[in-house]
């Protein structure tokens, strides 16, 4: 989920965002759902955001039992490990890794790879997938399956690939990037971006050979429960968790 | 109020195994002190990290003496439980010797860590009360203990090998019953209750 200012929003793009409630509450109830994993990824653009994330860290880690990642402007092994040690399971980087890659090695060399969750956002171009960022805003003439091929070779334990063109768009994930980068990268692939209906789930782990598949507003709109998701990739032969 | 231990020598995060404890109504104390230890009800003892580093900080702290001569019952966690063996491969170093079990490297051509949640099976023991088999639970971790006599409970990666060992009182998960859900939650509880 998208955290600003403490609360979750949801937007198309990233843009137009739009109050979706209380993230340790929304929290609780994924966890109780039978959600195997949470993501929080702070889009607060100022500087009181290191503290708030830190909060936000702590009192999920004090609701909900199974793991999660938090994200949004980890910049340095400091910055993980005040995350980390608020009770998050893992820590995800994005723009600060872009720009200083040496990051990844820092935090992976730091708290193991297992720890390191790449977020790459992306669209795709005439001449293949280049990576954006702030939320598909920037442009970085980074071609996509370069950037994530450095990020594992440099310690990266995760990736979690946002398509900027299906974000939001509830059509389906983007299968055909998703499976090169499943074939070409041996790290676990979580599928983000696009997510509309319960077949899009089966599509990215059957046709993207995704490992995981992340959702949003479809959950927090009520308009997928995980119960009734999760038995249907059941039904569909997916080893799914079942509670 | 139940009152349980948990033994914080500076391997990794110990706050998840207190707020686990703290949704079931159990204060959970953290010491390194030996004393405290010594006279405790019932003991977690988790870790992440490097062997060979928790072993040092254990050593420093004299917690290498105190462990093994425990009489409460004692739940080791992932590596907890690893340094509760006799030696392990990561850093080839000497454990606790509670478990005569060596721990072994995951093979090439799985990915490592194994990490994720998977199910156990072949369950047998208190701990696991109310457990079904093939539940499903958290693992993070790139050494494994072998199947042996103490195995309680197994799991599958790459080759089985063993989700949980039991020795007079002492008992050991290699996942992380703290982030492994409603499953988690109840072998937690099975170890208050123990």
């Amino acid at each position: 989920m998208d955290v600003m200012n403490g609360r979750t929003v949801k937007g198309v793009n990233f843009l137009n965002l739009r109050d979706a409630g209380d993230p340790v509450e929304l929290a609780a109830r994924y966890a109780l759902e039978g959600a195997d994993e949470l993501v929080f990824l702070d889009i607060t653009a100022t500087h009181e955001k290191r503290k708030t994330l830190a909060k936000l860290a702590s009192s999920v880690a004090q609701a909900i039992n199974i793991p999660f990642t938090v994200g949004g402007g980890v910049a340095s092994v400091e910055d993980a490990l005040v995350l980390l040690h608020s009770g998050a399971d893992k820590v995800s980087v994005n723009s600060a890794a872009v720009r200083r890659p040496e990051l990844i090695s820092e935090l992976a060399a730091r708290f193991g790879s297992q720890c390191v969750v790449l977020a790459v956002d992306a669209r795709q171009k005439e001449n293949g997938w280049e990576v954006y960022l702030n939320g598909g805003r920037i442009a970085t003439g980074i071609e996509l399956f370069t950037w994530v091929g450095e990020a594992v070779d440099r310690g990266a334990g995760e990736i979690l690939f946002t398509s900027m063109d299906h974000d939001g768009t509830r059509n389906g994930f983007a299968n055909e990037a998703l499976l090169e980068m499943s074939q070409r990268f041996t790290v676990p692939l979580i599928a983000s971006g696009g997510a509309g209906k319960m077949e899009h789930f089966a599509d990215a782990f059957i046709k993207g050979k995704a490992d995981a598949a992340l959702a949003a507003g479809i959950f927090h709109y009520g308009e997928v429960a995980i119960p009734d998701l999760k038995q249907y990739l059941f039904n569909q032969k997916i080893p799914v968790r079942i509670s | 109020m139940k009152r349980v231990t948990i033994i914080d020598y500076g391997a990794g995060n110990v706050a998840s195994v207190k707020y686990a404890l703290a949704r079931m109504g159990v204060e959970a104390e953290l010491t390194s002190d030996s004393d405290v230890i010594l006279n405790a009800e019932k003991v977690i003892f988790p870790g992440v990290g490097h062997a060979a580093a928790a072993m040092q900080a254990l050593q420093s702290k004299g917690l290498d003496l105190v462990i093994p001569r425990l009489k409460c019952p004692v739940l080791g966690i992932c590596l907890g439980m690893q340094l509760m063996c006799n030696h392990t491969e990561e850093g080839e170093v000497d454990g606790l010797g509670i478990f005569s079990e060596k721990v072994l490297r995951f093979n090439k051509g799985i990915k490592v860590p194994h990490m994720g949640w998977n199910t156990i099976f072949k369950i047998s023991a208190p701990l696991f009360d109310a457990v079904s088999e093939h539940s499903s639970v958290y693992f993070v971790h790139s050494y494994y203990v072998p199947l042996s006599e103490n195995t309680v409970a197994a799991s599958y990666y790459g080759s089985a090998f063993s989700a949980a060992l039991q020795k007079d009182n002492f008992d050991a998960v290699q996942f992380h019953p703290e982030k492994s859900g409603a499953v988690g939650a109840q072998i937690l509880q099975n170890f208050i209750d123990l």
